[in-house]
């Protein structure tokens, strides 16, 4: 089991560096904007103290004309640490900010051809919500 | 969205040998429980126990064992042991005129959501919806 808690600056370049090693692109500046008192930033630590994975979300009201959700907008596990729960952990850590919130639906964006990641929604319960996302290319 | 019945079965069993997967069921025993052809679905066993995914089927009462693994199978890995390769497609007559072409597109962009979502569903997933998380 890992020990869930909010993200301190201090937690960003461990944050940052796991973020990159996964997607290949480094964006300090951008997790370092998340850490605001309205965003629900929380990581998991091994019991030696090292980052397990990070989760982070915010609450939503009336975005396209739907009723105040909870989104999250990102989910990293160190790839050493999966299939032991970790992600579940920070999901339910997340979920259990946005009920104290009164929030009643929790809401994410996934890349389609992304079967990892839309597995480990799946498998936390979420279906395909009520909304269809659009695009158009424009170059 | 419309499956093939082998395809169908081809759920059904998988879902049920992995729901224990120390359990034994037979092609008769699955049958009764669906309500569907004993012999359509010892068919469809004989196709999943050449996938490696389950296990037995000696004898006319042979059983089957689910022995592969609930976390990583998904529902696309069996749907795709019996619905044709989406890329292995014969063309269809008009697909090269203006409107074929564009008809084509849109079939294509529901495939395509079809794909992620059937490959996003695990069996342990399926198997514990409804339960809560």
């Amino acid at each position: 089991m890992a020990t869930i808690r909010s993200a301190q600056a201090s937690d960003l370049p461990a944050i940052s560096a796991l973020d990159a090693r996964q997607t290949g692109i480094a964006k300090p500046d951008y997790w370092r904007d998340l850490l605001v008192p309205e965003r629900y930033f929380l990581v998991a630590e091994t019991d030696k103290g090292a980052l397990a994975g990070f989760i982070a979300g915010e609450i939503r009201a009336f975005e396209f004309g739907q009723p105040a959700a909870g989104w999250v907008f990102a989910v990293q596990i160190d790839p050493r640490l999966r299939q032991r729960g970790v992600g579940s952990q920070l999901f339910d850590a997340l979920v259990a900010k946005f009920k104290e919130k009164g929030v009643t639906r929790v809401r994410t964006l996934v890349d389609r051809k992304d079967h990892l990641i839309l597995s480990f929604f799946r498998a936390q319960g979420m279906v395909a919500g009520p909304s269809l996302q659009l695009d158009k290319d424009l170059s | 969205m419309k499956l093939q019945t082998a395809t169908r079965l081809g759920l059904y069993a998988i879902l049920e040998l992995a729901r224990d997967p120390e359990r034994t069921l037979s092609s008769a025993d699955l049958a009764e429980r669906f309500g569907v052809s004993s012999h359509h679905l010892a068919k469809v066993l004989g196709t999943l126990s050449n996938a490696g995914l389950v296990r037995g089927g000696r004898g006319a009462a042979g059983g089957y064992r689910f022995t592969g693994n609930r976390r990583r199978i998904t529902l696309m890995d069996i749907v795709a042991l019996f619905e044709p390769a989406p890329g292995s497609r014969a063309k269809e007559p008009g697909e090269d005129t203006e409107i074929g072409g564009a008809l084509q597109r849109v079939l294509l962009e529901i495939d395509e959501i079809a794909e992620a979502t059937l490959s996003s569903i695990t069996l342990e997933t399926m198997l514990t919806a409804g339960r809560g998380t």
